[in-house]
Protein backbone atom coordinates (compact mmCIF):
# COMPACT_ATOMS: atom_id res chain seq x y z
CA UNK A 1 0.00 0.00 0.00
CA UNK A 2 1.34 3.40 -0.84
CA UNK A 3 1.61 6.14 1.68
CA UNK A 4 -0.94 8.27 -0.14
CA UNK A 5 -3.72 5.73 -0.34
CA UNK A 6 -3.15 4.59 3.22
CA UNK A 7 -3.48 8.01 4.74
CA UNK A 8 -6.39 9.19 2.63
CA UNK A 9 -8.30 6.01 3.30
CA UNK A 10 -7.83 6.23 7.00
CA UNK A 11 -8.72 9.90 7.08
CA UNK A 12 -12.12 9.21 5.69
CA UNK A 13 -12.76 6.88 8.60
CA UNK A 14 -11.41 9.32 11.12
CA UNK A 15 -14.06 11.54 12.68
CA UNK A 16 -13.09 15.14 11.94
CA UNK A 17 -11.88 17.15 14.86
CA UNK A 18 -10.51 14.20 16.77
CA UNK A 19 -12.59 12.08 19.11
CA UNK A 20 -11.85 8.55 20.21
CA UNK A 21 -9.49 6.60 17.94
CA UNK A 22 -11.55 4.86 15.29
CA UNK A 23 -10.72 2.00 13.00
CA UNK A 24 -8.96 4.37 10.64
CA UNK A 25 -6.59 5.55 13.30
CA UNK A 26 -5.76 1.98 14.24
CA UNK A 27 -5.02 1.14 10.63
CA UNK A 28 -2.87 4.19 9.98
CA UNK A 29 -0.65 3.38 12.93
CA UNK A 30 0.14 -0.01 11.55
CA UNK A 31 0.85 1.23 8.05
CA UNK A 32 4.40 1.58 6.89
CA UNK A 33 3.73 5.06 5.56
CA UNK A 34 2.98 6.52 8.96
CA UNK A 35 6.11 5.04 10.42
CA UNK A 36 8.04 6.62 7.60
CA UNK A 37 6.69 10.00 8.73
CA UNK A 38 7.21 9.41 12.42
CA UNK A 39 10.61 7.74 12.50
CA UNK A 40 12.78 10.77 11.63
CA UNK A 41 11.69 12.36 14.90
CA UNK A 42 11.18 9.18 16.89
CA UNK A 43 14.67 7.73 16.37
CA UNK A 44 16.58 10.79 17.66
CA UNK A 45 14.16 11.03 20.57
CA UNK A 46 14.70 7.40 21.52
CA UNK A 47 18.46 7.38 20.90
CA UNK A 48 19.40 10.77 22.30
CA UNK A 49 16.73 11.42 24.91
CA UNK A 50 14.88 8.39 26.25
CA UNK A 51 17.92 6.10 25.96
CA UNK A 52 20.34 8.44 27.75
CA UNK A 53 17.77 9.06 30.48
CA UNK A 54 17.54 5.33 31.20
CA UNK A 55 21.34 5.09 30.94
CA UNK A 56 21.60 8.02 33.37
CA UNK A 57 19.36 6.30 35.88
CA UNK A 58 21.46 3.13 35.52
CA UNK A 59 24.65 5.13 36.09
CA UNK A 60 23.30 6.20 39.48
CA UNK A 61 23.80 2.60 40.62
CA UNK A 62 27.44 2.46 39.51
CA UNK A 63 30.72 4.04 40.53
CA UNK A 64 31.16 5.60 37.08
CA UNK A 65 33.83 8.26 36.99
CA UNK A 66 35.08 10.51 34.26
CA UNK A 67 38.13 9.03 32.55
CA UNK A 68 37.74 5.44 33.76
CA UNK A 69 34.33 4.48 32.47
CA UNK A 70 35.49 1.07 31.22
CA UNK A 71 36.09 -0.39 34.64
CA UNK A 72 32.79 0.85 36.01
CA UNK A 73 31.30 -1.43 38.69
CA UNK A 74 27.75 -1.87 39.88
CA UNK A 75 27.53 -0.58 43.41
CA UNK A 76 23.83 -0.95 44.09
CA UNK A 77 22.35 1.74 46.26
CA UNK A 78 25.74 2.84 47.63
CA UNK A 79 25.53 6.25 45.93
CA UNK A 80 22.12 6.85 47.46
CA UNK A 81 23.39 5.82 50.90
CA UNK A 82 26.27 8.24 50.52
CA UNK A 83 23.86 10.95 49.40
CA UNK A 84 21.77 10.37 52.50
CA UNK A 85 24.77 11.35 54.63
CA UNK A 86 25.99 14.14 52.36
CA UNK A 87 25.13 17.25 54.34
CA UNK A 88 26.28 19.52 51.53
CA UNK A 89 23.85 17.91 49.10
CA UNK A 90 20.91 18.35 51.46
CA UNK A 91 21.98 21.93 52.07
CA UNK A 92 21.86 22.54 48.34
CA UNK A 93 18.56 20.69 48.12
CA UNK A 94 17.09 22.93 50.80
CA UNK A 95 18.45 25.98 48.99
CA UNK A 96 16.91 24.65 45.77
CA UNK A 97 13.50 24.38 47.43
CA UNK A 98 13.76 27.85 48.98
CA UNK A 99 14.82 29.24 45.61
CA UNK A 100 12.07 27.42 43.69
CA UNK A 101 9.29 28.51 46.07
CA UNK A 102 10.85 31.96 46.50
CA UNK A 103 10.84 32.50 42.75
CA UNK A 104 7.63 30.71 41.76
CA UNK A 105 5.25 32.36 44.23
CA UNK A 106 6.15 36.05 43.66
CA UNK A 107 6.50 35.30 39.96
CA UNK A 108 2.93 34.07 39.91
CA UNK A 109 1.52 36.92 41.98
CA UNK A 110 3.32 39.59 39.93
CA UNK A 111 2.46 37.92 36.64
CA UNK A 112 -1.19 37.66 37.64
CA UNK A 113 -1.25 41.37 38.44
CA UNK A 114 0.40 42.22 35.14
CA UNK A 115 -1.90 39.90 33.18
CA UNK A 116 -4.96 41.51 34.79
CA UNK A 117 -3.62 44.97 33.93
CA UNK A 118 -2.81 43.95 30.37
CA UNK A 119 -6.31 42.60 29.87
CA UNK A 120 -7.68 46.06 30.72
CA UNK A 121 -7.99 48.72 28.09
CA UNK A 122 -5.00 50.81 29.23
CA UNK A 123 -2.94 53.20 27.13
CA UNK A 124 0.62 51.95 27.64
CA UNK A 125 -0.47 48.36 27.31
CA UNK A 126 1.51 47.67 24.13
CA UNK A 127 4.70 48.97 25.75
CA UNK A 128 4.20 46.77 28.79
CA UNK A 129 3.55 43.78 26.53
CA UNK A 130 6.71 44.47 24.56
CA UNK A 131 8.81 44.96 27.69
CA UNK A 132 7.37 41.87 29.35
CA UNK A 133 8.67 39.84 26.43
CA UNK A 134 12.30 41.04 26.76
CA UNK A 135 13.36 38.79 29.66
CA UNK A 136 11.94 35.84 27.74
CA UNK A 137 13.98 36.48 24.61
CA UNK A 138 17.25 37.16 26.43
CA UNK A 139 19.87 34.46 26.94
CA UNK A 140 19.93 33.51 30.62
CA UNK A 141 23.65 34.24 30.67
CA UNK A 142 22.96 37.81 29.58
CA UNK A 143 20.23 38.18 32.19
CA UNK A 144 22.77 37.11 34.80
CA UNK A 145 25.43 39.50 33.50
CA UNK A 146 22.91 42.34 33.32
CA UNK A 147 21.88 41.92 36.93
CA UNK A 148 25.52 41.67 38.03
CA UNK A 149 25.89 45.14 36.53
CA UNK A 150 22.82 46.30 38.47
CA UNK A 151 24.06 44.75 41.72
CA UNK A 152 27.66 45.92 41.28
CA UNK A 153 28.63 47.38 44.69
CA UNK A 154 30.32 50.53 43.33
CA UNK A 155 29.23 51.12 39.75
CA UNK A 156 25.81 49.50 39.96
CA UNK A 157 22.54 51.39 39.79
CA UNK A 158 20.98 49.68 42.78
CA UNK A 159 23.48 50.96 45.34
CA UNK A 160 23.53 54.36 43.65
CA UNK A 161 19.75 54.60 44.02
CA UNK A 162 20.04 53.59 47.66
CA UNK A 163 22.68 56.28 48.20
CA UNK A 164 20.56 58.87 46.39
CA UNK A 165 17.57 58.07 48.56
CA UNK A 166 19.74 58.47 51.65
CA UNK A 167 19.16 54.89 52.74
CA UNK A 168 22.83 54.22 53.47
CA UNK A 169 25.80 53.09 51.43
CA UNK A 170 24.27 50.01 49.92
CA UNK A 171 26.14 46.74 50.00
CA UNK A 172 27.67 43.96 47.98
CA UNK A 173 24.43 42.09 47.43
CA UNK A 174 25.71 39.03 45.60
CA UNK A 175 28.58 38.26 47.99
CA UNK A 176 26.83 38.98 51.27
CA UNK A 177 25.96 35.79 53.16
CA UNK A 178 22.50 37.05 54.04
CA UNK A 179 21.67 38.91 50.83
CA UNK A 180 22.95 36.56 48.11
CA UNK A 181 19.97 34.20 48.00
CA UNK A 182 17.30 36.94 48.09
CA UNK A 183 19.26 38.82 45.42
CA UNK A 184 19.33 35.88 43.00
CA UNK A 185 15.68 35.10 43.78
CA UNK A 186 14.73 38.62 42.63
CA UNK A 187 16.52 37.99 39.33
CA UNK A 188 14.71 34.67 38.96
CA UNK A 189 11.37 36.39 39.48
CA UNK A 190 12.22 39.03 36.88
CA UNK A 191 13.45 36.51 34.33
CA UNK A 192 10.49 34.14 34.56
CA UNK A 193 7.63 36.62 34.64
CA UNK A 194 6.91 36.77 30.87
CA UNK A 195 5.97 33.12 30.30
CA UNK A 196 3.73 33.18 33.34
CA UNK A 197 2.10 36.43 32.27
CA UNK A 198 1.43 35.14 28.76
CA UNK A 199 -0.05 31.90 30.06
CA UNK A 200 -2.29 33.76 32.49
CA UNK A 201 -3.39 36.19 29.77
CA UNK A 202 -4.49 33.15 27.80
CA UNK A 203 -6.45 31.96 30.77
CA UNK A 204 -8.09 35.38 31.11
CA UNK A 205 -9.24 35.23 27.50
CA UNK A 206 -11.13 32.13 28.57
CA UNK A 207 -13.07 34.01 31.19
CA UNK A 208 -16.69 34.21 30.14
CA UNK A 209 -17.44 37.86 29.42
CA UNK A 210 -21.19 37.62 29.97
CA UNK A 211 -20.65 36.31 33.47
CA UNK A 212 -18.37 39.25 34.18
CA UNK A 213 -20.98 41.74 33.03
CA UNK A 214 -23.78 39.96 34.83
CA UNK A 215 -21.78 40.02 38.05
CA UNK A 216 -21.02 43.72 37.59
CA UNK A 217 -24.72 44.47 37.04
CA UNK A 218 -25.52 42.60 40.23
CA UNK A 219 -23.23 45.06 41.99
CA UNK A 220 -20.30 42.74 42.61
CA UNK A 221 -17.06 44.63 43.34
CA UNK A 222 -13.80 44.02 41.55
CA UNK A 223 -12.48 41.57 44.16
CA UNK A 224 -15.73 39.62 44.25
CA UNK A 225 -15.85 39.40 40.48
CA UNK A 226 -12.25 38.17 40.46
CA UNK A 227 -13.00 35.52 43.06
CA UNK A 228 -16.25 34.22 41.62
CA UNK A 229 -15.79 34.67 37.87
CA UNK A 230 -12.14 35.19 36.88
CA UNK A 231 -10.35 32.84 39.24
CA UNK A 232 -12.45 29.72 38.61
CA UNK A 233 -11.81 30.08 34.87
CA UNK A 234 -8.14 30.81 35.45
CA UNK A 235 -7.50 28.02 37.92
CA UNK A 236 -6.47 25.22 35.53
CA UNK A 237 -3.95 27.44 33.74
CA UNK A 238 -2.70 28.82 37.04
CA UNK A 239 -2.13 25.35 38.42
CA UNK A 240 -0.24 24.06 35.42
CA UNK A 241 1.94 27.14 35.01
CA UNK A 242 2.92 27.24 38.68
CA UNK A 243 3.76 23.54 38.67
CA UNK A 244 5.89 23.92 35.53
CA UNK A 245 7.54 27.06 36.89
CA UNK A 246 8.40 25.26 40.10
CA UNK A 247 10.04 22.44 38.17
CA UNK A 248 11.93 24.76 35.84
CA UNK A 249 13.11 26.89 38.72
CA UNK A 250 14.18 23.92 40.80
CA UNK A 251 16.24 22.66 37.85
CA UNK A 252 17.68 26.00 36.82
CA UNK A 253 21.38 26.49 36.34
CA UNK A 254 22.66 29.25 34.05
CA UNK A 255 21.26 32.24 35.91
CA UNK A 256 22.79 31.43 39.27
CA UNK A 257 25.97 30.06 37.68
CA UNK A 258 26.58 33.49 36.18
CA UNK A 259 25.35 35.54 39.14
CA UNK A 260 27.17 33.86 42.04
CA UNK A 261 28.42 30.47 40.83
CA UNK A 262 26.88 29.05 44.00
CA UNK A 263 28.64 31.42 46.37
CA UNK A 264 29.14 32.92 48.86
CA UNK A 265 30.06 29.83 50.87
CA UNK A 266 27.52 27.70 49.02
CA UNK A 267 24.59 29.90 50.01
CA UNK A 268 23.20 29.90 46.46
CA UNK A 269 24.45 26.48 45.35
CA UNK A 270 21.35 25.06 43.70
CA UNK A 271 21.18 21.26 43.26
CA UNK A 272 22.00 21.57 39.54
CA UNK A 273 25.14 23.56 40.31
CA UNK A 274 26.13 20.98 42.89
CA UNK A 275 25.54 18.06 40.52
CA UNK A 276 27.35 19.86 37.69
CA UNK A 277 30.44 20.37 39.86
CA UNK A 278 30.32 16.80 41.12
CA UNK A 279 30.11 15.46 37.56
CA UNK A 280 32.31 17.78 35.53
CA UNK A 281 34.77 19.16 38.03
CA UNK A 282 35.32 16.10 40.20
CA UNK A 283 34.33 13.52 37.59
CA UNK A 284 31.92 11.66 39.89
CA UNK A 285 29.41 10.64 37.19
CA UNK A 286 27.66 7.93 39.19
CA UNK A 287 27.24 10.10 42.25
CA UNK A 288 25.96 13.06 40.22
CA UNK A 289 23.50 10.80 38.40
CA UNK A 290 22.18 9.66 41.78
CA UNK A 291 21.62 13.32 42.66
CA UNK A 292 19.68 13.72 39.45
CA UNK A 293 17.52 10.72 40.39
CA UNK A 294 16.74 12.18 43.80
CA UNK A 295 15.80 15.46 42.13
CA UNK A 296 13.50 13.65 39.69
CA UNK A 297 11.89 11.72 42.54
CA UNK A 298 11.03 14.90 44.39
CA UNK A 299 9.78 16.55 41.22
CA UNK A 300 7.56 13.53 40.51
CA UNK A 301 5.94 13.91 43.90
CA UNK A 302 5.28 17.55 43.15
CA UNK A 303 3.84 16.65 39.73
CA UNK A 304 1.58 14.11 41.40
CA UNK A 305 0.32 16.70 43.86
CA UNK A 306 -0.28 19.05 40.95
CA UNK A 307 -2.24 16.44 39.03
CA UNK A 308 -4.38 15.63 42.05
CA UNK A 309 -5.01 19.34 42.58
CA UNK A 310 -5.93 19.74 38.96
CA UNK A 311 -8.34 16.84 39.00
CA UNK A 312 -9.88 18.19 42.18
CA UNK A 313 -10.39 21.56 40.52
CA UNK A 314 -12.20 20.02 37.56
CA UNK A 315 -15.59 20.29 39.18
CA UNK A 316 -15.40 24.05 39.46
CA UNK A 317 -15.78 24.54 35.78
CA UNK B 1 -19.66 51.96 40.68
CA UNK B 2 -19.66 55.73 40.82
CA UNK B 3 -17.66 57.61 38.17
CA UNK B 4 -15.39 58.86 40.92
CA UNK B 5 -14.35 55.47 42.26
CA UNK B 6 -13.97 54.26 38.70
CA UNK B 7 -11.58 57.17 38.04
CA UNK B 8 -9.57 56.30 41.13
CA UNK B 9 -9.43 52.69 40.05
CA UNK B 10 -8.18 53.72 36.60
CA UNK B 11 -5.49 55.91 38.15
CA UNK B 12 -4.45 53.04 40.39
CA UNK B 13 -4.17 50.77 37.36
CA UNK B 14 -1.92 53.25 35.59
CA UNK B 15 0.32 53.62 38.64
CA UNK B 16 0.58 49.83 38.87
CA UNK B 17 1.36 49.56 35.17
CA UNK B 18 4.05 52.20 35.52
CA UNK B 19 5.65 50.24 38.37
CA UNK B 20 5.72 47.15 36.15
CA UNK B 21 7.24 49.12 33.28
CA UNK B 22 10.03 50.40 35.52
CA UNK B 23 10.67 46.98 37.07
CA UNK B 24 10.82 45.26 33.68
CA UNK B 25 12.85 47.90 31.88
CA UNK B 26 15.43 49.19 34.36
CA UNK B 27 17.98 46.33 34.21
CA UNK B 28 17.92 46.44 30.43
CA UNK B 29 18.32 50.22 30.32
CA UNK B 30 21.22 49.87 32.73
CA UNK B 31 22.89 47.24 30.55
CA UNK B 32 22.70 49.52 27.51
CA UNK B 33 23.87 52.53 29.50
CA UNK B 34 26.88 50.61 30.84
CA UNK B 35 27.77 49.36 27.37
CA UNK B 36 28.15 52.93 26.05
CA UNK B 37 30.02 54.45 29.01
CA UNK B 38 33.69 55.39 28.76
CA UNK B 39 36.09 53.94 31.34
CA UNK B 40 36.20 56.98 33.68
CA UNK B 41 32.42 57.01 34.01
CA UNK B 42 32.37 53.28 34.71
CA UNK B 43 34.85 53.81 37.54
CA UNK B 44 32.86 56.68 39.02
CA UNK B 45 31.41 56.14 42.48
CA UNK B 46 28.30 58.00 41.41
CA UNK B 47 27.13 56.26 38.27
CA UNK B 48 24.53 57.96 36.12
CA UNK B 49 21.67 56.54 34.08
CA UNK B 50 22.73 58.21 30.88
CA UNK B 51 26.35 58.15 29.69
CA UNK B 52 27.79 61.69 29.75
CA UNK B 53 30.24 60.92 26.95
CA UNK B 54 28.87 57.92 25.06
CA UNK B 55 31.50 55.83 23.31
CA UNK B 56 31.91 52.66 21.28
CA UNK B 57 35.23 51.80 22.94
CA UNK B 58 33.66 49.02 24.99
CA UNK B 59 32.50 47.25 21.85
CA UNK B 60 35.99 47.45 20.36
CA UNK B 61 37.53 46.24 23.63
CA UNK B 62 35.05 43.36 23.81
CA UNK B 63 36.12 42.07 20.41
CA UNK B 64 39.78 42.44 21.42
CA UNK B 65 39.39 40.61 24.71
CA UNK B 66 37.44 37.56 23.55
CA UNK B 67 36.95 35.76 20.22
CA UNK B 68 33.40 37.11 19.90
CA UNK B 69 33.12 36.82 16.13
CA UNK B 70 34.13 33.19 16.11
CA UNK B 71 31.81 32.51 19.05
CA UNK B 72 28.94 34.22 17.23
CA UNK B 73 29.70 32.13 14.12
CA UNK B 74 29.64 28.95 16.23
CA UNK B 75 26.35 29.98 17.82
CA UNK B 76 24.90 30.80 14.42
CA UNK B 77 25.91 27.43 12.92
CA UNK B 78 24.57 25.51 15.91
CA UNK B 79 21.32 27.45 16.14
CA UNK B 80 20.52 27.51 12.40
CA UNK B 81 21.25 23.79 12.03
CA UNK B 82 19.22 22.92 15.11
CA UNK B 83 16.29 25.05 13.96
CA UNK B 84 16.18 23.57 10.46
CA UNK B 85 16.79 19.94 11.42
CA UNK B 86 14.31 20.06 14.29
CA UNK B 87 11.53 21.34 12.06
CA UNK B 88 12.30 19.00 9.16
CA UNK B 89 12.04 15.90 11.33
CA UNK B 90 9.29 17.17 13.63
CA UNK B 91 6.79 18.36 11.01
CA UNK B 92 5.85 14.91 9.61
CA UNK B 93 5.44 13.50 13.11
CA UNK B 94 3.41 16.53 14.16
CA UNK B 95 1.17 16.04 11.14
CA UNK B 96 0.48 12.41 12.00
CA UNK B 97 0.01 13.24 15.68
CA UNK B 98 -2.44 16.04 14.95
CA UNK B 99 -4.52 14.27 12.32
CA UNK B 100 -4.84 10.90 13.99
CA UNK B 101 -5.56 10.60 17.64
CA UNK B 102 -3.81 7.51 18.83
CA UNK B 103 -1.58 6.14 21.53
CA UNK B 104 1.30 7.72 19.65
CA UNK B 105 -0.05 11.23 20.08
CA UNK B 106 -0.85 10.59 23.73
CA UNK B 107 2.68 9.31 24.24
CA UNK B 108 4.12 12.29 22.38
CA UNK B 109 2.19 14.76 24.55
CA UNK B 110 3.14 12.88 27.68
CA UNK B 111 6.77 12.92 26.66
CA UNK B 112 6.65 16.68 26.10
CA UNK B 113 5.53 17.13 29.70
CA UNK B 114 7.94 14.57 31.16
CA UNK B 115 10.92 15.93 29.23
CA UNK B 116 10.34 19.31 30.86
CA UNK B 117 10.61 17.82 34.32
CA UNK B 118 13.98 16.07 34.03
CA UNK B 119 17.00 17.83 35.45
CA UNK B 120 19.45 18.19 32.58
CA UNK B 121 22.26 16.72 34.65
CA UNK B 122 20.59 13.30 34.42
CA UNK B 123 20.58 13.67 30.64
CA UNK B 124 23.95 15.29 30.10
CA UNK B 125 26.12 12.71 31.89
CA UNK B 126 25.05 9.78 29.69
CA UNK B 127 24.97 12.05 26.61
CA UNK B 128 28.51 13.13 27.44
CA UNK B 129 29.59 9.47 27.54
CA UNK B 130 27.74 8.64 24.31
CA UNK B 131 29.16 11.65 22.46
CA UNK B 132 32.61 10.87 23.81
CA UNK B 133 32.30 7.34 22.46
CA UNK B 134 31.32 8.82 19.08
CA UNK B 135 34.21 11.33 19.28
CA UNK B 136 31.72 14.19 19.15
CA UNK B 137 32.76 15.97 22.35
CA UNK B 138 34.02 19.48 21.62
CA UNK B 139 32.40 19.50 18.19
CA UNK B 140 29.52 21.61 16.99
CA UNK B 141 27.91 18.48 15.50
CA UNK B 142 27.63 16.92 18.91
CA UNK B 143 26.06 20.08 20.26
CA UNK B 144 23.67 20.33 17.30
CA UNK B 145 22.48 16.75 17.90
CA UNK B 146 21.75 17.60 21.51
CA UNK B 147 19.97 20.83 20.55
CA UNK B 148 17.77 19.10 17.99
CA UNK B 149 16.54 16.54 20.47
CA UNK B 150 16.23 19.14 23.17
CA UNK B 151 14.04 21.43 21.04
CA UNK B 152 11.92 18.60 19.60
CA UNK B 153 9.30 18.45 22.36
CA UNK B 154 8.40 22.08 22.07
CA UNK B 155 8.65 22.04 18.26
CA UNK B 156 6.23 19.11 18.16
CA UNK B 157 3.95 20.85 20.63
CA UNK B 158 3.79 24.01 18.53
CA UNK B 159 3.50 22.22 15.18
CA UNK B 160 0.68 19.96 16.33
CA UNK B 161 -1.23 23.12 17.23
CA UNK B 162 -0.59 24.62 13.79
CA UNK B 163 -1.65 21.44 11.98
CA UNK B 164 -4.86 21.29 14.00
CA UNK B 165 -5.60 24.84 12.89
CA UNK B 166 -5.72 23.67 9.25
CA UNK B 167 -9.25 22.33 8.72
CA UNK B 168 -9.18 18.69 7.58
CA UNK B 169 -12.19 19.51 5.39
CA UNK B 170 -9.87 21.44 3.06
CA UNK B 171 -7.73 18.36 2.56
CA UNK B 172 -10.78 16.18 2.10
CA UNK B 173 -12.16 18.54 -0.51
CA UNK B 174 -8.91 18.37 -2.44
CA UNK B 175 -8.95 14.59 -2.22
CA UNK B 176 -12.52 14.49 -3.51
CA UNK B 177 -11.43 16.70 -6.41
CA UNK B 178 -9.00 13.97 -7.32
CA UNK B 179 -5.78 15.42 -5.97
CA UNK B 180 -3.28 12.83 -4.82
CA UNK B 181 -2.30 12.69 -1.19
CA UNK B 182 1.09 14.22 -1.89
CA UNK B 183 -0.44 16.91 -4.10
CA UNK B 184 -2.92 17.81 -1.35
CA UNK B 185 -0.12 18.11 1.19
CA UNK B 186 2.04 20.24 -1.07
CA UNK B 187 -0.56 22.59 -2.52
CA UNK B 188 -3.18 22.78 0.24
CA UNK B 189 -1.65 21.97 3.62
CA UNK B 190 1.92 23.21 3.24
CA UNK B 191 1.11 26.84 2.34
CA UNK B 192 -1.27 27.11 5.31
CA UNK B 193 1.28 25.50 7.59
CA UNK B 194 4.31 27.44 6.37
CA UNK B 195 4.10 30.42 8.76
CA UNK B 196 3.79 28.06 11.71
CA UNK B 197 6.76 26.01 10.53
CA UNK B 198 8.87 29.15 10.15
CA UNK B 199 7.86 30.35 13.62
CA UNK B 200 8.75 26.98 15.10
CA UNK B 201 12.14 26.95 13.37
CA UNK B 202 12.87 30.47 14.59
CA UNK B 203 11.87 29.52 18.10
CA UNK B 204 14.21 26.51 18.00
CA UNK B 205 16.90 28.88 16.70
CA UNK B 206 16.38 31.28 19.60
CA UNK B 207 16.47 28.59 22.27
CA UNK B 208 19.68 27.15 20.78
CA UNK B 209 21.23 30.61 20.44
CA UNK B 210 20.49 31.30 24.11
CA UNK B 211 21.41 27.86 25.46
CA UNK B 212 24.24 27.63 27.98
CA UNK B 213 24.39 24.41 30.00
CA UNK B 214 24.94 21.85 27.23
CA UNK B 215 27.41 24.14 25.48
CA UNK B 216 29.35 24.61 28.72
CA UNK B 217 29.66 20.88 29.26
CA UNK B 218 30.28 19.73 25.68
CA UNK B 219 32.58 22.43 24.28
CA UNK B 220 36.04 22.51 25.80
CA UNK B 221 38.24 24.73 23.64
CA UNK B 222 37.62 28.47 23.11
CA UNK B 223 37.60 28.10 19.28
CA UNK B 224 34.57 25.80 19.52
CA UNK B 225 32.59 27.59 22.21
CA UNK B 226 29.32 29.39 21.58
CA UNK B 227 28.52 32.96 22.51
CA UNK B 228 26.93 32.40 25.95
CA UNK B 229 29.94 30.34 27.07
CA UNK B 230 32.43 32.90 25.77
CA UNK B 231 30.46 35.67 27.54
CA UNK B 232 31.18 34.02 30.88
CA UNK B 233 34.93 34.38 30.18
CA UNK B 234 34.46 38.13 30.67
CA UNK B 235 33.61 37.44 34.30
CA UNK B 236 36.85 37.41 36.25
CA UNK B 237 37.70 34.69 38.72
CA UNK B 238 36.81 36.68 41.84
CA UNK B 239 33.90 38.58 40.38
CA UNK B 240 36.23 41.28 39.15
CA UNK B 241 35.27 42.02 35.60
CA UNK B 242 35.74 44.62 32.95
CA UNK B 243 32.25 46.11 33.15
CA UNK B 244 32.16 48.07 29.90
CA UNK B 245 33.23 45.33 27.46
CA UNK B 246 31.16 42.81 29.44
CA UNK B 247 28.03 44.94 28.98
CA UNK B 248 28.82 45.61 25.32
CA UNK B 249 29.29 41.92 24.52
CA UNK B 250 26.19 40.91 26.47
CA UNK B 251 24.13 43.54 24.66
CA UNK B 252 25.34 42.33 21.24
CA UNK B 253 24.64 38.70 22.11
CA UNK B 254 21.03 39.55 22.93
CA UNK B 255 20.19 41.43 19.75
CA UNK B 256 19.57 38.49 17.37
CA UNK B 257 17.17 36.70 19.67
CA UNK B 258 15.42 39.94 20.64
CA UNK B 259 14.85 40.90 17.00
CA UNK B 260 13.66 37.42 16.00
CA UNK B 261 11.50 37.16 19.07
CA UNK B 262 9.85 40.47 18.23
CA UNK B 263 9.08 39.10 14.76
CA UNK B 264 7.49 35.82 15.86
CA UNK B 265 6.30 36.82 19.30
CA UNK B 266 2.60 36.68 18.46
CA UNK B 267 2.89 33.24 16.92
CA UNK B 268 4.85 31.83 19.85
CA UNK B 269 2.55 33.22 22.47
CA UNK B 270 -0.40 32.17 20.33
CA UNK B 271 0.93 28.62 20.06
CA UNK B 272 1.74 28.53 23.73
CA UNK B 273 -1.67 29.86 24.62
CA UNK B 274 -3.41 27.27 22.50
CA UNK B 275 -1.41 24.53 24.20
CA UNK B 276 -1.95 25.89 27.67
CA UNK B 277 -5.68 26.32 27.25
CA UNK B 278 -6.51 23.15 25.38
CA UNK B 279 -4.48 20.69 27.40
Amino acid sequence: MTLASATVQSERHDPPGGGPPGKGAARINRSAGTWFLVLPALIPILVLSVGPLLYGIALAFTDAQSGRTRSTQWTGVLNFQDLLHDGLFWDSFRIGLVWAVGVTVPQFVLALGLALLLSQNLRMRWLARALAIIPWAMPEVVVGIMWRLVYNPDAGILNETIRDLGLGDGRDWLTGLATALPAVILVGVWAGMPQTTVALLAGLQNTPHELHEAAALDGAGAWRRFRTVTWPALRPVALSITALNFIWNFNSFALVYVLTNGGPGGRTRLPMLFAYEEAFRYGQFGYAAAMGCVMVAVISVILAVYLVGRLGGGEDR
Amino acid sequence: MSPRTRGTARAGQYVALLCYLVFLAFPFVWLISTAFKPAPELGSLHPTWIPQHPTLDNFRAAFDEQPLLRAAANSLIAAVSAGIIAVVIATPMAYVTARHRSRLSTAATGWVVVSQAFPFVLLIIPLFLVLKYLHLINTLWGLIMVYVVWSLPFALWMLVGYVRAVPPELEEAAAVDGASRLRTLVSVTAPLLAPGIVATALFAFITAWNEFFFALVLLKTPEKQTLPVVLTHFLGAEGASDLGPLAAAAFLATLPSLVLFAVIQRRITGGMLAGAVKS
